[in-house]
């Protein structure tokens, strides 16, 4: 099929390896998404704050400034203060979720594209894997990995001893991040398969979290229980981050219900992809 | 010639209901059409070939893997152009099918490359850096043969490649078709209910109606067959004409004074007639041979559909 014959003629070069194919959708997703200036812009903003605490550790062991201003130590590198990072990038990391989220699955649908994906050597799940690869890099550049990185810092300040001492924060932060991204992907993933346009799937996506608050309250209000935060998916996740660095409860629920309850959430995405990323919906009847 | 597409007792039901019923055929020309009316169950056979849809029962096999088992190797071998409106608007074309090939598993520069000569191919080639959501309908017809050509597929499965397109646009797309298919290189699969492009294309036909298949015909072996069949039309009475041609081997039937059918065996040489009538002082006035378009087999076809219990 060479331009200059213009004919048909087969492919019989290398092939790629299978495994490897996912990654091809999130290149491409990668290379629309940074053409937004906006969604840029905000990428860098999502990165102040990790670089603001970089800092404060910083000044936190410089001896020569804590003397100047007569301080023994401006504040201790605790659960607190990672628990407070972690709940800080968090937000932004739902909001950097609203603005990609919606816009992955959504489009496929509305150009009908998926019968092209999955008419090649490409399952469903290499699919919404590719999918969703987008947001465990981009979310994980913003919680876990700056999150690492300041534990390291002050590791490195504090000495082997507080590093091992406080191994549990740094298990804390990544395995808190881990659990947020996932829900965060799933959850969008999801609403972007079932909402076609990408306006109303990121309004989707934030009623799922302030409208499943509200209810929970009216659910608490009303049957007078606890149990109505089992449908607040941010109390929730705050719930099982702070189990994870040793605080006890604040809403009303035990750690493992939280715990439950998330993966259930996840299950239920799941499901809802299952029935939605294919090829041609099946018309019974 | 090893099959390309063999359907062995293939079921497909969505719920309570059956559409394709008990399918049974070896297909293995160049070109393959898939005829029948709207609902026929064309697009069902394709999309459960691609493994889109599960059999009920049976099964089928494309280049011998079974699609119940082997479906990503079929899907490896094959090249798709669906017959809705597929792609991504806000890509160029050469991305997007660069894209495609890429997760046909092509590597990036041969997928680059190869994205430049199937657009260069279908006739796109100064439009490729277009965004497809900008292109009318025919260049978009022509941008999904070339998602479904550019990775170098055996097989390639057109589901009704000339909708929607104006006669030139048809005719270019006709011509492609069958630039692929002498290749020799690619078996293509043409789902169709517009008779004259299987016609123009096809090698062998497929007919369904109502999820069953009520024909399958080797066109070329039809066309073969209905040479065998001859009409004359003579002047100058009969003055045993009928007699010694029969006693030749042929098999004759006079539908009229003049006129006369005649089915030819194998070696027959039609000099002989010519021979036998010049004997007899008589005149041949018209011969032709019975052609049996694909319109006559379809309509057939339909017919003895419909008086199937």
């Amino acid at each position: 099929m060479a331009v200059h014959k213009r004919s048909y003629r087969a492919y019989a070069g290398a092939l790629t390896p299978a495994w490897s194919r996912f990654t091809i959708i999130t290149c491409y997703a990668f290379k629309n998404l940074f053409r937004s200036r906006v969604l840029t812009a905000y990428f860098v903003c999502c990165f102040f704050y990790p670089l603001g605490c970089a800092v404060a550790l910083y000044l936190n062991h410089n001896l020569s400034l804590l003397t100047t201003l007569n301080i023994r130590q401006v504040f201790a590198v605790d659960s607190d203060f990672f628990l407070h990072f972690l709940a800080v990038q968090s937000a932004f990391a739902f909001i950097l979720t609203a603005i990609v989220g919606p816009g992955l699955v959504s489009p496929d649908l509305a150009n009908n594209a998926l019968p092209l994906y999955l008419c090649r050597p490409f399952s469903r799940a290499e699919y919404v894997v590719g999918k969703m690869a987008i947001l465990l890099w981009l979310l994980s550049l913003i919680t876990w990995i700056p999150g690492l990185i300041l534990f390291g810092i002050e590791a490195s300040l504090s000495g082997g001893a507080w590093a091992w001492a406080n191994i549990g924060l740094a298990r804390g932060v990544f395995i808190g991040s881990a659990i947020e991204i996932l829900v965060f992907s799933l959850l969008s993933l999801a609403i972007s398969a079932w909402i076609k346009r990408k306006l109303a799937a990121g309004a989707a996506l934030l009623g799922v979290f302030f409208f499943g608050s509200g209810l929970a309250q009216v659910i608490n209000a009303v049957l007078e229980t606890k149990n109505g935060y089992l449908i607040d998916l941010g109390n929730l996740l705050t719930t099982v981050e702070g189990s994870l660095f040793g605080h006890p409860p604040t809403a009303g629920i035990s750690a493992s219900s939280a715990w439950i309850a998330l993966v259930a959430a996840c299950v239920f995405c799941i499901a809802l992809m299952e029935r939605k990323v294919r090829a041609y919906e099946i018309v019974v009847g | 010639m090893a099959a390309v597409i063999e359907l062995d007792g293939l079921n497909v039901r969505f719920g309570q209901r059956d559409i394709l019923k008990e399918l049974r055929c070896s297909m293995s020309g160049r070109a393959i059409g898939l005829l029948g009316p709207n609902g026929a169950g064309k697009s069902t056979l394709i999309n459960t070939l691609l493994g889109f849809y599960r059999p009920f029962a049976g099964t089928a096999r494309v280049f011998a893997h079974d699609i119940r088992t082997g479906t990503r190797e079929i899907r490896a071998l094959t090249g798709y152009m669906p017959e809705s409106d597929c792609f991504i608007a806000s890509m160029t074309a050469v991305n997007f099918i660069r894209m495609m090939a890429e997760l046909s598993g092509l590597p990036s520069g041969a997928a680059l490359e190869r994205a430049h000569e199937a657009l260069f191919y279908v006739g796109l080639g100064e439009a490729r850096y277009r965004r497809l959501g900008t292109y009318s309908l025919g260049m978009k017809q022509l941008a999904k043969l070339a998602q479904a050509i550019a990775h170098g597929p055996r097989l390639v499965v057109l589901d009704e490649p000339t909708n929607g397109l104006d006669p030139p646009a048809r005719q270019r797309m006709i011509r492609l078709i069958r630039e692929m298919r002498d290749t020799g290189e690619v078996s293509i699969l043409i789902s169709s209910h517009l008779l004259r492009d299987v016609e123009e294309t096809c090698e062998e036909v497929l007919i369904l109606k109502e999820g069953r298949q009520v024909h399958y015909a080797n066109l070329e072996e039809e066309r073969r067959a209905n040479r065998r069949f001859l009409e004359l039309e003579t002047v100058g009475g009969d003055n045993g004409f009928a007699d010694a041609v029969t006693a030749l081997g042929c098999e004759c039937a006079l539908t009229s004074a003049h006129r006369i059918k005649m089915v030819l065996p194998e070696s027959f040489a039609i000099r002989e007639l010519y021979r036998i009538a010049g004997e007899r002082n008589i005149q041949i006035r018209r011969m032709s041979y019975r052609r049996d378009s694909l319109e006559d087999i379809f309509l057939k076809a339909m017919e003895s559909a419909n008086g199937r219990p």
